[in-house]
């Protein structure tokens, strides 16, 4: 029997908990956000004890299908005042499924100053009281974890950062090489910290395991699935081969790289920090330029990057990171922002918010343009030690905006915007604005049929189709980030026809139901639905659905593209 | 007739063999396809063509100093 683990801070309590009947169909983010929806109180302090924080695996996580190993978090965002899901890779997904775990709810806030710490096993959730780890990097708990409790031990965990409980922490959770993935996004690692839990180990020994209603069929529609994946030119090879980052060329030659704080869509320093270069890098150091985040990934867009000795210095080195650091902030050195990559997982801090952040430091003379070693040393002395000036900085780009009184403040909803310039891209200008999320590409990837001749293609440089595009895309992510899918497997699925049926034929298969794709549309709007009612309810409105006014008066070259929705247009994006 | 010249730049596994950038010399009137085939690829492997940093057709001709910029399927988020 599936069930819900939930753990009751105020009195130190756990629970084993029936699923209730309509969350049974319901996994990932629709299942997290449906329980902060109707749990959490939308105008709460997001790291007070009316917060909760949620995590739930994929409706196919644990499965053998590929790529369905994600992990959903979900609360309200102390970054965005909004509601949060943010998904993941690593090893935790696939074992809260194997042990039947539908969703674990932290709730409450512990009296006093003590920290503690959750052990899931397939009797349940306990809590202990922690001391030793405390104020530790997320690779160092991990080490001692994996020590204490063997190798194969599930780590989900917060870095110094959350237990600071700043807005730009995120959760990490341990990859299957013992290194870490992170739920980014919206300062999650904060509740985490609010609630003060240190970390949460997993041990899937004699766990249940899945069962699959018709084994058959399930197989049948995997194999076609897996098979997409493979033939899709992206999937199948430019993501293996080249990782996220061969986007820089590409966003540089379409004029949507942003660049020194969004002033620019062109990085004269493209080619040193391209996924080109960083592919001869990786190889000729020894790295691996292929590399899943969790068991089961076909596509392994992540890679291992070494130092010039060939030892490792990161991975899931991401083109958002790269460019944020990269393009956005003016470093040229590739190892400088491997570096900070490294220190910024080790902290426990996302790494897009964190160099949205320091492009606006530079723009408020706070540090040099330029200056990768200052970057890593801030990280390191200033953020990692909890200084004022690493506080505001971690904080968010929002934050130092505020705090240094500038006006190029790229953020929605207080969340940094990621890498693509919506002046140019105007397709993912529309998600940034609406997703209930705050800025963020992943819920509604125009860039793929903006830039990437993927589902077609539309004029990034034209008003005409994006909103309709951006809606179809973050309805369809709604529902994929439900299943524990990667969104990668977004390009073979808009693409090539018997993909999608395919996972629509595992998800019945494994739960013997019988959706249709339309089921899958609605649950999309469903969950998006959901989310804007929880803003709503928490006080944003549509004025929260605007991008910063710079965007609209000052033209970006090379083709000196402004931002000119009008308000209606955006909110008509809600017509569905 | 005047020669027109194009800088080309190629993009990922594109550049195996062939060069990152270069300016070539063509006739006038020549457009993005043939420029390819010129190249030795074949026109499903080529993913994105921009010209000027704009999307473009096959069919799109090519003016004197224009850029023309060649990436296979490729992606990421
Ligand atoms: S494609 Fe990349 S992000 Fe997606 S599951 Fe694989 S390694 Fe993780």
């Amino acid at each position: 029997m599936d069930k819900i683990l939930r753990v009751n801070l105020n009195d130190l309590t756990t629970r084993v908990e029936e699923v209730p009947s309509e969350w049974a169909g319901l996994g990932g983010r629709a299942l997290t956000s449906t329980i902060v929806a109707k749990e959490v109180p939308p105008t709460c302090h997001a790291l007070g004890p009316n917060n909760k924080l949620v995590f739930a695996p994929g409706l196919l996580s644990g499965t053998a299908s590929s790529n369905s190993g994600r992990l959903s978090a979900g609360a309200k965002s102390p970054l965005t005042g909004g509601i949060k899901e943010s998904n993941v890779g690593g090893t935790a997904a696939q074992m809260f499924a194997r042990l039947r775990i539908h969703a674990l709810i932290i709730e409450g806030m512990p009296k006093g100053d003590g920290w503690y710490s959750l052990r899931i096993n397939k009797e349940g959730v306990s809590i202990q009281e922690e001391t030793g780890l405390l104020g530790l990097g997320n690779f160092a708990v991990i080490d001692a974890l994996q020590s204490l409790l063997g190798k194969k031990t599930g780590v989900i965990v917060i870095g110094p950062v959350g237990e600071m409980r700043l807005s730009s922490a995120n959760i990490s959770v341990k990859d299957p090489s013992g290194k870490i993935r992170s739920h980014g996004r919206g300062g999650l690692g904060a509740v985490m910290g609010s609630k003060r839990i240190k970390f949460i180990s997993i041990d899937d020994e004699g766990a249940p395991g899945i069962q699959i209603a018709d084994p058959e069929k399930f197989k049948a529609a995997s194999r076609v699935f897996t098979k997409a994946l493979m033939d899709h030119p992206v999937s199948g090879q430019g993501l293996p081969t080249y990782g996220t980052n061969v986007l820089v060329n590409i966003l540089h030659e379409a004029g949507g790289l942003p660049t020194r704080n969004f002033t620019y869509g062109q990085f004269d320093g493209h080619e040193q920090i391209c996924g080109e270069t960083m592919h001869d890098t990786i190889v000729a150091r020894g790295g691996k330029p292929r590399h899943g985040c969790h068991a089961g990934c076909v596509i392994q867009c992540s890679q291992v990057y070494n130092d010039k000795d060939g030892q490792y210095l990161t991975s899931g080195f991401e083109y958002e990171t790269i460019w944020g650091l990269g393009a956005n902030c003016l470093i040229k050195e590739l190892d400088d922002i491997a570096q900070a990559d490294s220190v910024m997982d080790d902290l426990g801090i996302d790494s897009i918010e964190t160099a949205v952040a320091f492009g606006v430091a530079m723009e408020a003379g706070l540090l040099p343009w330029g200056d990768g070693k200052e970057v890593v040393r801030i990280l390191r002395d200033e953020i990692g030690k909890g200084t004022a000036l690493g506080r505001v900085i971690g904080s968010g780009a929002g934050a130092v905006g505020r705090t240094y009184g500038v006006t190029r403040v790229p953020v929605v909803k207080n969340q940094a915007i990621p890498a693509y310039d919506p002046r140019s891209v105007k397709g993912i200008g529309i998600t940034y604005c609406t997703s209930p999320m705050g800025a963020d590409h992943t819920a509604g990837y125009t860039i793929a049929t903006n830039i990437l001749n993927v589902g077609g293609q539309v004029d990034p440089l034209k008003k005409d189709g994006q909103i309709e595009l951006s809606r179809n895309l973050q309805i369809a992510t709604a529902a994929i980030d439900s299943t524990g899918m990667c969104i990668f497997i977004a390009f073979p699925a808009l693409d090539i026809p018997e993909c999608l049926p395919a996972l629509i034929d595992m998800i019945n298969a494994r739960f013997g139901a019988s959706l249709t794709g339309d089921d899958v549309v609605n649950l999309g709007k469903t969950i998006l639905k959901t989310e804007r009612a929880f803003n709503l309810a928490a006080g944003l409105t549509a004025a929260d659905d605007r991008l910063p006014e710079f965007f609209k008066s000052d033209p970006v070259a090379p083709h000196q593209a402004v931002w000119d929705f009008t308000n209606e247009e955006i909110d008509a994006f809600w017509d569905f | 007739m005047e020669q027109i010249h194009v800088t080309i730049k190629l993009f990922a596994h594109f550049r195996n063999g062939r060069f990152k950038e270069a300016n070539h010399p063509f006739a006038p009137g020549v457009d993005c396809r043939q420029i390819i085939l010129g190249l030795g690829l074949g026109l499903g492997e080529v993913g994105i063509v921009m010209v000027n940093g704009q999307h473009a057709s096959l069919d799109q001709r090519l003016k004197e100093q224009d850029t023309l910029a060649l990436f296979p399927l490729v992606g990421g988020g």
